[in-house]
C-alpha cells in the first residue's frame, strides 16, 4: 500500500505553524509542501529536517494575495500531487484560501482544528476542536473523498522526522489571473518589533485598558519570555496598539501554551478568542474580574508593579542557570 | 446600488451555548439574536444604498426563529427581507450554507441585478469566516473581505484590510462580495417606532425548491462534513489566586511560571 499524499500549504514564510502542520501531516501520510513564495536554503533545510521530500513553488507575484488565486494554486497542487488531504496553518487569510481551494476541489472544509486523524473504519478524516469559548469539545468528520483543513497554531508540537530528507523544490505552473474587476492598489508590511507573530506564538503577554496605554511593562515581560504582545479591542480603539494585535472574537483567535493577561477584564468577546489557551494567567486589581475567574493562576494587584518584578525575577533565574 | 445583506441569527455570547445530540447548535428565541457583527454589514449596506437611492434586501438562512434577525435588520432600515427556511436546510455545513445563500442571491439577481452582497466578518457562534469567500466562489464574483474601511468610488468599491502584519487596499468592480469588520462603522440604533413597524412587516419565505435547489444539495444531505461527537468539557477547577499586598506578586508569578516549566521560549 502506498502512503496517502498530504499537501501542506505555506502562504508565507516557512515558520513554526508550517512545521507543526507538516508534523501533523506525517501522521496522515507523505507530506508535500506548496509555497507561494520562493524557498531559500534555510527553508529547504527546515523542510528537509521535517521529512519533506518534495516542495512545489508557485510564483504568482502580488496575485497571491487574492484568496481566489491562492486557492487555485492550492487546488492545482492537490491535483498534481494526488493529495486528498490539504492542511493550512490557520489565519483569516488562510481560511479564505482554504474556502476557495475546497470549492474548486469539491472538498469538505474543517476550520481551525487542533487534531486530525484518519478513521480506518470509515476511511474518513476526523478533526477535533473546542467551540463556544472552549466550553465544548467537538469532532467533525469529512464525508467526501477530499478534505481541506485549517490547523490552529500550537495544537501540535513541531518535531523533526525520524529520517531527514533532502527537499527538492520544483516550480508549479498556476494561472495567476485575478478575478474580474479585482485590483490590489497597495500593500504595506508593518514592522514587527522583532517579536514572534501573535497568532503563532507559544507564549503571549497581553495588556488591556488597565495599562492606561503604557505597554512598557507588558513588553518587558513579553521580551523576557520571548512572547508575542496582544491586546483587547478597547486598546485598539484607543489607538494604543495596532488592529492585528487584537485578540478575541473579532480579532485574532489564539491558543498559546501560556496566556498572560494584565489589566484585562475578560469580556465575552475577548474570552471567545483565547479560552483554548493551555495555561491562563491573569493580573488584575479586581479579584472579581471574569478573566481572574477563568484563569489557572491570578495575581491581584497593580500590573505596573507586578509585571516588571516578574520579568526581573525570571531574568535573574535565566542568568543564573546560564552562568552555572 | 442594489445590496443584499446576509445576516445570521445566533445564540447570545453570554447565554449557556450548547450542542444537541445531533451535533447542531441549540437555539431558542429568548437567548438568540442578530449576529452582532452583521449589524456592521447592515450599516455598510445602508450607507452604500443610501448614497445612490438604492435598495437593501436582508437574507437569512435558518430556522423559523431566525426571522427575529430579519426584523432587527428591517428596523435598521432594510427595505425587504427574505427568509430561506425549511426542514431540508437543517444540519447544513459551511458548503451547504454558502450554496443556499448564493442561490438566494441568484434568485434576487434574477428579479433585478444585485450590485453587492454584504456580510459580517464572522458568525460569532461558529467563528468560521468562510461564508463570504464560499459565496464569492459560488457566484464567481470578486471579494473584498475583512474590510475595515469601505468606500464607493463611482461604480467600484475600495476596501482596506489589516491582516497578518500587512495593510492592503483593494479595488473591486461590482458585482462583488464584501465582508466588513466590527470597526468598519458604528451601526445605527433602530428607533422604537421602527422596531414596532418591523414586527408587522411582511417577510418573503423561500424554500430550497423555490431557490431551485434539490433535496440532496441542502442541509445535512448537501454537506461534506458531519459532527460525530460533541461533549461539554469539565468545569474549570477555579484559579489559584495570590495577592501583591506585600509586594511579592511579581516574584510569585515568576515562580509559578518557572515551576510549571512555562518559561521555555525564553531568550
Ligand atoms: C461586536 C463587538 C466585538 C468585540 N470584539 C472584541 C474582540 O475581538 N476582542 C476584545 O478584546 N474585545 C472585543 N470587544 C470589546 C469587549 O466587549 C470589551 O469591551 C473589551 O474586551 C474590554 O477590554 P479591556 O479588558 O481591555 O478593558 P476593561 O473591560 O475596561 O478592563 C480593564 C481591566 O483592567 C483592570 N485594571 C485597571 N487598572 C489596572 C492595573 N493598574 N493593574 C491591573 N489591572 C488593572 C480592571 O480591573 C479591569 O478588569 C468587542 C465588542 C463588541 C461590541
Ligand atoms: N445562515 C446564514 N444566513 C445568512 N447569512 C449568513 C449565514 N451564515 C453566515 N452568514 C453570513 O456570513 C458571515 C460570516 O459567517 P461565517 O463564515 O459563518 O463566520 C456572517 O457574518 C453573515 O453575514
Amino acid at each position: 500500500m502506498t502512503a496517502r499524499q498530504v499537501l501542506v500549504v505555506a502562504l508565507g514564510d516557512v515558520r513554526g505553524p508550517v512545521l507543526e502542520a507538516v508534523t501533523l501531516a506525517r501522521t496522515l501520510g507523505t507530506p508535500t509542501v506548496l509555497s507561494l513564495q520562493p524557498l531559500a536554503e534555510p527553508d529547504l533545510h527546515a523542510l528537509g529536517t521535517a521529512g519533506v521530500e518534495r516542495a512545489l513553488v508557485a510564483e504568482l507575484g502580488d496575485a497571491r494575495h487574492a484568496a481566489a488565486v491562492a486557492g487555485r494554486a492550492v487546488a492545482t497542487a492537490a491535483e498534481v500531487t494526488g493529495a486528498h488531504r490539504v492542511l493550512l496553518p490557520t489565519s483569516f487569510v488562510a481560511k479564505e484560501v482554504a474556502a476557495h481551494a475546497a470549492w474548486l476541489l469539491d472538498a469538505g472544509l474543517l476550520l481551525d482544528v487542533a487534531s486530525l486523524a484518519e478513521d480506518g473504519d470509515t476511511d474518513q478524516v476526523v478533526g477535533g476542536k473546542r467551540v463556544f469559548a472552549g466550553t465544548w469539545e467537538t469532532r467533525c468528520a469529512v464525508t467526501c473523498p477530499v478534505a481541506v483543513a485549517t490547523v490552529r497554531a500550537n495544537a501540535v508540537v513541531a518535531t523533526p522526522a525520524d529520517r531527514a530528507a533532502s527537499t527538492a523544490a520544483e516550480p508549479l505552473q498556476v494561472d495567476a489571473t485575478l478575478p474580474r474587476g479585482l485590483e490590489l492598489l497597495e500593500r504595506e508590511v508593518r514592522p514587527t518589533a522583532g517579536r514572534p507573530a501573535l497568532a503563532e506564538a507559544a507564549t503571549v503577554v497581553l495588556g488591556g485598558r488597565g495599562t492606561e496605554g503604557d505597554f512598557a511593562a507588558v513588553e518587558e515581560l513579553a521580551d523576557v519570555l520571548g512572547a508575542a504582545v496582544g491586546t483587547t479591542r478597547d486598546c485598539v480603539d484607543e489607538g494604543w496598539q495596532p488592529h492585528d494585535a487584537q485578540v478575541g472574537q473579532t480579532g485574532v483567535t489564539i491558543a498559546p501554551r501560556l496566556y498572560i493577561g494584565a489589566g484585562i477584564s475578560g469580556a465575552p468577546h475577548h474570552h471567545g478568542g483565547m479560552q483554548a489557551s493551555g495555561t491562563i494567567v491573569a493580573v488584575n486589581v479586581d479579584p472579581d474580574a471574569p478573566l481572574v475567574q477563568i484563569a489557572d493562576f491570578a495575581v491581584i494587584g497593580d500590573l505596573q508593579e507586578i509585571l516588571p518584578a516578574a520579568a526581573a525575577a525570571i531574568r535573574e533565574h535565566l542568568d543564573q542557570s546560564r552562568g552555572s | 446600488m442594489r445590496v443584499v445583506v446576509l445576516v445570521k441569527h445566533v445564540p447570545e455570547l453570554l447565554s449557556q451555548r450548547a450542542l444537541g445530540e445531533d451535533g447542531r447548535t441549540v437555539r431558542t428565541s429568548d437567548d438568540s439574536a442578530l449576529n452582532e457583527v452583521d449589524e456592521n454589514a447592515v450599516e455598510a449596506a445602508l450607507q452604500l444604498a443610501g448614497s445612490s437611492e438604492g435598495e437593501v434586501i436582508a437574507v437569512t438562512l435558518g430556522p423559523s426563529i431566525a426571522v427575529d434577525a430579519l426584523r432587527r435588520t428591517l428596523a435598521m432600515g432594510a427595505s425587504r427581507a427574505v427568509h430561506a427556511t425549511g426542514d431540508a436546510f437543517a444540519g447544513g455545513d459551511v458548503v451547504a450554507t454558502a450554496r443556499a445563500l448564493a442561490a438566494a442571491v441568484r434568485h434576487l439577481d434574477g428579479e433585478a441585478p444585485v450590485d453587492v452582497v454584504l456580510t459580517g466578518l464572522a458568525a460569532l457562534d461558529g467563528l468560521g469566516s468562510v461564508i463570504p469567500s464560499l459565496v464569492a466562489a459560488e457566484l464567481g464574483w470578486p471579494q473584498l473581505t475583512v474590510v475595515e474601511e469601505l468606500t464607493l468610488e463611482g461604480q467600484t468599491l475600495v476596501g482596506r484590510r489589516e491582516l497578518d502584519g500587512a495593510t492592503e487596499r483593494w479595488r473591486a468592480a461590482t458585482p462583488a462580495v464584501v465582508s466588513v469588520t466590527d470597526s468598519a462603522n458604528d451601526p445605527r440604533l433602530p428607533k422604537m417606532k421602527d422596531l414596532l413597524a418591523a414586527r408587522a412587516a411582511e417577510i418573503t419565505v423561500l424554500t430550497h425548491t423555490d431557490l431551485g435547489l434539490a433535496d440532496e444539495e441542502v442541509g445535512a444531505a448537501g454537506s461534506r462534513t458531519r459532527v460525530v461527537e460533541a461533549a461539554q468539557r469539565p468545569e474549570h477547577p477555579g484559579p489559584e489566586i495570590v495577592t501583591d499586598d506585600d509586594g511579592e506578586g511579581g516574584v510569585l508569578l515568576a515562580r509559578y511560571l518557572l515551576d510549571n516549566d512555562l518559561v521555555g521560549g525564553a531568550r
